[in-house]
């Protein structure tokens, strides 16, 4: 893991303290809210429905137990005792009062955290894969680069007043778990005879106007990524829309001005950017390397895990479904998930943390991941551990088998929480995941993802959901759009929207009719649902949401 | 003919906790049911021109509508019977302390 150095330290330090400064002024009058709002913001500190909110970055989504620890610590100190992890590998508190929050930010810095340019027209918190250096499927780690991508976009000069916000994500395995394809940039490492480089991917998006990213480059030699990088975000900078918020995000840049010509400007720009990096982000890299060395993967017998999984069920469930393939023999990635059926999904109380922190020290070589599908990884543990894992797991709610089903939901905060949101989130995820709990049906059902977002702007991801659903209000009445067949993977696609919206209490059973139009069509246990989605379209499964209009047509 | 004017509230949050506040008649209220209600445009858009003064107490000034109950306020919008409340899914907020 990347450990601070000292010019890290003191640049933290030095924020913190000019951001210090900043809330004592606002406090004492000085500082109007148009003139601090943005200082705030570029801090990572929103003011919300019922409070401020606090969003920390998680860089790339790796964490150790230290820091884990340390989050727990500030959800007891300055909070309401947990913290909510978001689908962008952050982690937010929901109740701080502005007076804390220079002292959440020095408690963060004292484990090398901060939440620098979580919000605000900048580069935002890089995001990888969460399996990075621990999948089996995978290229390289992809997490030096984030960590050189994250020390280049902290602070840069030329990018701190952008057109809107800007996303960055990386991937180093063809099977792409970061959503690559629905960020400003995506990237994908990618080999050409033995050469290390990547393909870029830009103007992907959710929000308003879905767009899946076009490859812009699909071989970019490694040492070319940072000047790269800084042409396309400069291009952009340049020509993007001011006059529209909406019409701002490079997704739209790409739409109207055609990828071509984007590519013509960014090679126009490197030409000229590419002579002022005198190579030191590659020396740099070198040094990242080596702090995302592998660990010390120890070889012994894995008898106890066969034990384990042959005698007893609830393991067995549990290992079925939230282990991964590892790179090393006899390792697993675990997935923790921290959504038990009627439980706000991605929230994790500091109890919770402090359990996760201790397993990761004592099983997992000391790192957690968070996962853009709001869980958190162990992404080293060795086989023979897992059964003492699992064991502890269970003492604090954290051992529900249910990852990648369709209890697993996505949901954004929505309007319990959030100022912008059009509609609530987080109870529609907890009445789908119960009721499919009662039904006892959801390891019947397979893989099926569910994603909710309060309201346009998509943080829910609900476009990429197999099932997406889409909180509105509707003449001051909840109303949830439901979009199927949505794909957030290496083969991205948005939804397609079924049809009217439902409202809170029709929507569950119409959740229900389409899982059931499933289970009657699939060819077998082993076609999933997208993969049935694909093979029929929309039209049953439209049948099925409304059967109001089947009998109106007979 | 303009749209007839309905009761309203100047609602803000609070620059410190950044919980949801109401004006009174003389400083803000956490409680909707003591906040000052108006009745007459005019005065409506002075509390407000007053309440958004108030830069180092208060945050988002606006004017809320509600609908009376005999003379208790009462929302007319879900926005603001959650902003009243707190959270659906923990007894955090308003509720809290209710």
């Amino acid at each position: 893991m990347y450990t601070y150095n000292d010019f890290d330290k003191s640049f933290i330090a030095t924020r913190n303290s000019q951001f210090r400064d900043q809330v004592e002024r606002r406090i004492d009058g000085s500082l109007t809210e148009d003139e601090f709002k943005p200082l705030r913001l570029m801090n990572g500190l929103y003011l919300q429905l019922h409070a401020y909110m606090l969003r920390v970055a998680i860089p790339y989504g790796t964490l150790n137990g230290g820091q884990m620890r340390q989050l727990a610590f500030i959800a007891d100190k300055w909070d309401k005792g947990y913290g909510h992890f978001t689908t962008r590998q952050n982690i937010q508190y929901n109740w701080p009062e502005l007076r804390d929050v220079p002292d959440m930010l020095d408690a963060l810095a004292e484990v090398g955290m901060h939440a620098i340019q979580t919000s605000g027209n900048t580069i935002r918190n890089v995001t990888a894969d969460h399996f990075a250096g621990a999948s089996a499927d995978e290229i390289a780690d992809p997490r030096p680069v984030a960590e050189l991508i994250r020390q280049w976009s902290t602070d840069h000069p030329e990018f701190q007043f952008m057109p809107r916000k800007f996303k960055i994500a990386i991937t180093g395995s063809p099977n792409d778990r970061a959503v690559t394809r629905a960020h400003d940039i995506g990237l994908r490492m990618v080999e050409k005879d033995g050469e290390a480089g990547f393909e870029v991917i830009v103007g992907g998006g959710l929000g308003r106007t879905p767009m899946i990213g076009k490859v812009i480059t699909n071989f970019l030699p490694q040492e070319d990524l940072l000047p790269y990088l800084e042409s396309v975000v400069s291009v952009w900078n340049q020509i993007g829309r001011r006059d529209n918020k909406y019409k701002a995000r490079i997704k739209i840049t790409v739409h109207e001005h055609g990828i071509e010509e984007i590519r013509r400007l960014v090679n126009e720009r490197f030409a000229i950017v590419k002579g002022s990096f005198s190579g030191i982000d590659q020396v740099r890299l070198a040094q990242y390397k080596t702090h995302f060395a592998a660990p010390d993967f120890t070889v012994k017998a894995k008898a106890v895990f066969k034990d384990a999984y042959h005698s007893d069920p609830i393991f067995r469930s549990w290992a079925d479904t939230n282990l991964s393939a590892h790179k090393a023999d006899g390792y697993s990635i675990v997935s923790i998930s921290i959504k038990k059926q009627g439980d706000t999904p991605g929230d994790a109380t500091s109890d919770q943390m402090r359990l996760m922190a201790d397993l990761a020290e004592t099983y997992g070589h000391n790192e957690l991941r968070i996962s853009h599908e709001q869980n958190v990884i162990l992404p080293h543990v060795h086989k023979s551990d897992l059964p003492a894992l699992h064991a502890a797991l269970k003492e604090q709610d954290l051992a529900t088998a249910n990852i990648g089903l369709i209890s697993d939901i996505i949901a954004c905060p929505g309007m319990d929480y959030c100022a912008l949101a059009t509609a609530r989130s987080i109870p529609i995820a907890q009445e789908i995941a119960t009721r499919f709990d009662d039904l006892k049906l959801e390891h019947e059902i397979g893989n099926l993802k569910i994603k909710i977002s309060g309201c346009i702007n998509a943080c829910g991801h609900h476009h990429v959901g197999h099932i997406g659903i889409l909180g509105l209000d509707r003449a001051g009445v909840e109303n949830y759009q439901v979009t199927l067949g949505g794909d957030h993977t290496e083969t991205a696609k948005v939804g397609d929207r079924a049809g009217h919206g439902f409202t809170a209490k029709e929507l569950v059973p119409a959740i229900e009719r389409v899982v059931d139009a499933y289970l009657d069509l699939r060819t077998g246990k082993d076609e999933e649902f997208i993969e049935t989605y694909r093979r029929l379209g929309l039209a049953p499964f439209k049948a099925a949401l409304y059967p109001e209009a089947q009998a109106d047509a007979a | 003919m303009s749209k007839s004017f309905t009761p309203k509230v100047v609602t803000a949050n609070d620059l410190l906790k950044g919980d949801v506040i109401y004006q009174t008649a003389n400083g803000w209220t956490r409680d909707l049911a003591n906040a000052e209600i108006l009745t007459d445009e005019a005065h409506a858009d002075l509390r407000l021109i007053e309440g958004s003064q108030q830069i180092a107490d208060v945050v988002g000034v606006y004017l809320m509508d509600i609908a009376l109950d005999g003379t208790a306020p009462q929302t007319t919008h879900f926005r603001e019977a959650f902003r009243a409340k707190g959270p659906s899914n923990y007894v955090h907020g308003k509720q809290e302390v209710a």
